[in-house]
């Protein structure tokens, strides 16, 4: 399939030793001029660039407090190292959490701290040089910002602020990811990431209506741009037309006509995905966030809700309410924003929907907790609500459900290995490699359970395992939407 | 009056200066610094009850490292525990009287010096041994060990050596002279002369070393922020300038 190799699934997870430098060919295609332009950055590498970085490095050390503690903190403990899929799955010690962000650190001790500035080869401290730069562009794109570091770090210190800093540090001095970028340029310039217009859209929208009908005999209603809905729905653009994410929209559609509850999709807000997280760029952060906030207002919704998507729901529940609140003019007895799995739960806790389970009983099915889901953000109004809401719903709509080991799962959950801006072909080796811890549990439950379909909530990671399950020899069907069960089970029309 | 007490004298002020006022001056930082969107690690706390319940248990029993690894967290605490016994029972050179509860601890010295440097050669094997940890060491990572395990190794050697023994009783003169600035001679025996000088060392570097671990436990935004954006409105640093004004669309 490609010219690396796939790792072997070993009967029980063991930590490797570490082989330096297996992974430094591995690094995603440069943004273009005019990708870079479409952000807000310099189009190429621009003079005196090593100054320049270390004084962004500066600046975002003093606005930013997790940056700063982080920096500062790190005492080598060494508890984090065998903790991301990386590492795990690639076996290059500078994919060790603390060794992505020693990368930057030696930059930050030998400019700003009294160590690092006059015993540098005391503290491992560097100057900003070409090297250094290619090593961050290598490797602060070989973190998925899933923050399973963070859990196990007795600071929290989280990698994943350090690669968006290391990422931003390097978009202001000009050499920026082409794929990170390029979208974030198309979201700014049509709305969505995957640059479908509004036609398109539409189009897509009334086709999905016609499938429905055929399928159902029922006419579920897929709005664009209805002013005076109660409910707008936020969801990534994979969810437009993509396989497996297709059929949770569906879903979606199908829980609010049976609930009875009047909702739309915007043209001008049409995606959740915020990739300015990724880059870590607070301009770009507010821009694409902003055009959520208009769309709530010029359609006159009430409330607005959030589809399948990890770190959209990250930047939606955490981050909204700080970038585009106060959602004064929305129904105060909904949270702002709510997750699609929040509406659902709270419909069939009421029995609201009306369910057949059998519908899915050729399903034997296990939960991939989306880690930006897990670990930064909640559902419900309870710690851990994330973890539970999803697997309510699951089983509520199905009869057989399995969970994978528990260091794998609720807030251990591994990353799928694409998240955090690294869903794209050039980076397939480590996309591969980087599934590789969750592909071993999920075979243990499939080899014990005979599971044979994995449910997620993430456009990323939906897209992501369907590319990788193959190189593990399962099927790439195997992974669905949460709501994709919901969808099967529903009985429409049936409401008494 | 002799030139060691001298010299000791003006090390101690000058490392107790650098001590406090590089610690006040980090803290300042850490404090100022803004976070400026909501970051906390979840599952957390959605009180600000529930995060000091939280602190406590990452402080005092660290619990994120028991998750993660049994060995550090067995050597790490045995040395954290060990040492904060160790400190609390010098609070005896310090004052005068002894506080009573401080002179209730006075028996399980033994067992402090002791588990301090098992701790602290725990740790140090595993930096060796260990392929992951050793690769993330530098030198200070090392050297801070050594200098913790000759502390330990010094303060032990005067307790439990008979040869090494120090006046005790003169060494309290000292540093009671130290902080009623009247000065009194110190005991000039050589273990004494190396504990010293190696936690004024100590002293000096803590402010500009790892050892910032101690205050930046306490402002790491990801264990000690509240879980709740959606509830309360969370605004600080970038994320305070140029808000938009409530019902006006900024297309
Ligand atoms: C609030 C008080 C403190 C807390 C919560 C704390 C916590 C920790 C934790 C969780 C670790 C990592 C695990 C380990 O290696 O033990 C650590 C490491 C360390 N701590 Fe502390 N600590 C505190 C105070 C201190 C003090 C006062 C000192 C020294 C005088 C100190 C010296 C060290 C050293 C040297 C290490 C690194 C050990 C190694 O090389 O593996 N700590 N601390
Ligand atoms: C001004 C500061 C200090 C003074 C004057 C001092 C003095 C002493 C003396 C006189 C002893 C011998 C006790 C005896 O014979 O019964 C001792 C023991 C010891 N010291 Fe210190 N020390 C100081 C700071 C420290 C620090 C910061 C540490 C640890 C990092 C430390 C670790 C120890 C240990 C482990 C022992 C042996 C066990 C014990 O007696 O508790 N000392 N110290
Ligand atoms: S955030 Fe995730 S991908 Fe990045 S270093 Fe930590 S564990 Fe690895
Ligand atoms: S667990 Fe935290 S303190 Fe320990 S090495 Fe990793 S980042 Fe540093
Ligand atoms: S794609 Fe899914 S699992 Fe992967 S980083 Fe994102 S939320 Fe996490």
């Amino acid at each position: 399939m490609a010219d690396f190799e796939t790792p072997k699934l070993q009967e029980y997870p063991i930590i490797p030793h570490l082989k330096r430098g297996v992974m430094e060919h591995s690094s995603p295609f440069v943004a273009k001029p005019d990708h870079q332009a479409s952000v807000g950055f310099p189009g190429e590498l621009v003079d005196n660039w090593e100054a320049k970085a270390v004084e962004k490095l500066g600046d975002i050390a003093r606005n930013n407090k997790a940056f700063k503690v982080f920096l500062d903190s790190c005492v080598k403990c060494g508890a984090c190292t065998d903790k991301c899929h990386y590492y795990l799955g690639t076996t290059d010690p500078k994919n060790m959490p603390v060794a992505r962000q020693d990368l930057l650190r030696k930059v930050y001790r030998r400019y700003y701290t009294f160590s690092g500035k006059y015993f540098p080869w005391l503290v491992g401290a560097e100057d900003m040089t070409q090297e250094v730069l290619d090593d961050w562009y290598s490797y602060f794109h070989q973190c998925s910002q899933c923050r399973r570091c963070s859990v196990f770090c007795p600071y929290g210190i989280d990698t994943a602020e350090i690669s968006m800093a290391a990422r931003e540090i390097m978009d202001t001095v000009g050499k920026g990811q082409k794929y990170c970028n390029e979208i974030i340029g198309k979201l700014h310039k049509i709305g969505n990431n995957l640059g479908l217009p509004e036609p398109a859209l539409a189009d897509t929208l009334e086709g999905l209506e016609e499938d429905v009908k055929d399928e159902t005999g029922v006419d579920v209603r897929y709005p664009l741009d209805v002013k005076g809905a109660d409910v707008l729905v936020i969801t990534p653009s994979a969810d437009f037309f993509a396989e497996p994410h297709i059929d949770g929209l569906i879903g979606y559609g199908k829980v609010f006509h049976q609930a009875g509850i009047s909702w739309t999709l915007s043209s001008y807000a049409s995606e959740a995905a915020n990739f300015s997280m990724f880059i870590g760029s607070p301009d770009n952060l507010r821009k694409v966030a902003m055009r959520i906030r208009d769309a709530a207002l010029d359609l006159g919704v009430k409330r607005i809700v959030v589809g399948e998507c990890g770190h959209a729901w990250r930047v939606a529940y955490s981050f909204w309410n700080t970038l585009i609140g106060p959602f004064d003019f929305l129904d105060k007895n909904y949270p702002v924003p709510q997750h699609i799995i929040e509406v659902t739960h709270g419909l069939m806790q009421r029995g609201a929907l009306k369910i057949d389970k059998s519908a899915n009983d050729d399903r034997r099915i296990t939960f991939h907790d989306s880690c930006n889901v897990a670990r930064a953000s909640r559902m419900g109004n309870f710690p851990g609500g994330q973890f539970v809401l999803p697997r309510e719903v699951i089983k509520g709509v199905a009869n057989h459900y399995f969970d994978m080991a528990p260091e794998t799962i609720h807030e251990n959950t591994f990353c799928c290995g694409g998240g955090g801006g690294l869903l794209t072909d050039d980076l397939m080796e480590l996309r591969v490699k980087g599934a590789m811890p969750r592909m071993q549990a999920l075979k243990r439950v499939v080899e014990e359970n005979d599971v044979n379909f994995l449910a997620a909530i993430c456009a990323i990671c939906k897209s992501q395992f369907t590319k990788t399950l193959p190189y593990y020899d399962f099927p790439m069907d195997m992974i669905g939407s949460v709501h994709q069960l919901v969808s099967d089970a529903i009985v429409l029309g049936a409401k008494d | 009056m002799s030139a060691v007490t001298v010299i000791y004298a003006l090390m101690f002020y000058a490392a107790t200066v650098m001590l406090v006022a590089g610690l006040a001056y980090k803290i300042a930082v850490y404090a100022r610094t803004p976070q400026p969107l909501k970051i906390p690690t979840t599952p957390a706390p959605t009180t600000k009850a529930g995060v000091a319940w939280r602190m406590t248990k990452e402080v005092t029993v660290f619990a994120s490292l028991f998750k993660s690894s049994k060995w550090t967290w067995l050597f790490g605490w045995m040395f954290h525990a060990a040492l904060l016994l160790v400190l609390l029972r010098h609070l005896r050179y310090f004052t005068e009287p002894v506080w009573t509860w401080v002179a209730l601890l006075q028996p399980f010295g033994k067992y402090a010096a002791f588990a301090m440097l098992a701790g602290l050669l725990g740790l140090w094997a595993r930096r060796i041994v260990v392929d992951r940890v050793r690769y993330i060491s530098s030198p200070s990572d090392h050297l801070m060990l050594l200098l913790l395990v000759m502390i330990g190794a010094s303060g032990a050697a005067m307790k439990f050596i008979d040869s090494a023994h120090t006046d005790i009783v003169s060494l309290k003169a000292f540093i009671l002279g130290l902080m009623r600035f009247d000065w009194q001679p110190l005991p000039t025996d050589p273990v004494l002369m190396i504990h010293l000088g190696l936690v004024i060392v100590l002293m000096i570097i803590f402010p500009i070393s790892k050892l910032l671990h101690v205050p930046g436990v306490f402002f790491s935004p990801t264990r000690v922020m509240v879980d709740n954006p959606r509830e309360k409105r969370y605004v600080r640093g970038w994320t305070a300038s140029a808000q938009p004004a409530s019902g006006e669309s900024a297309k």
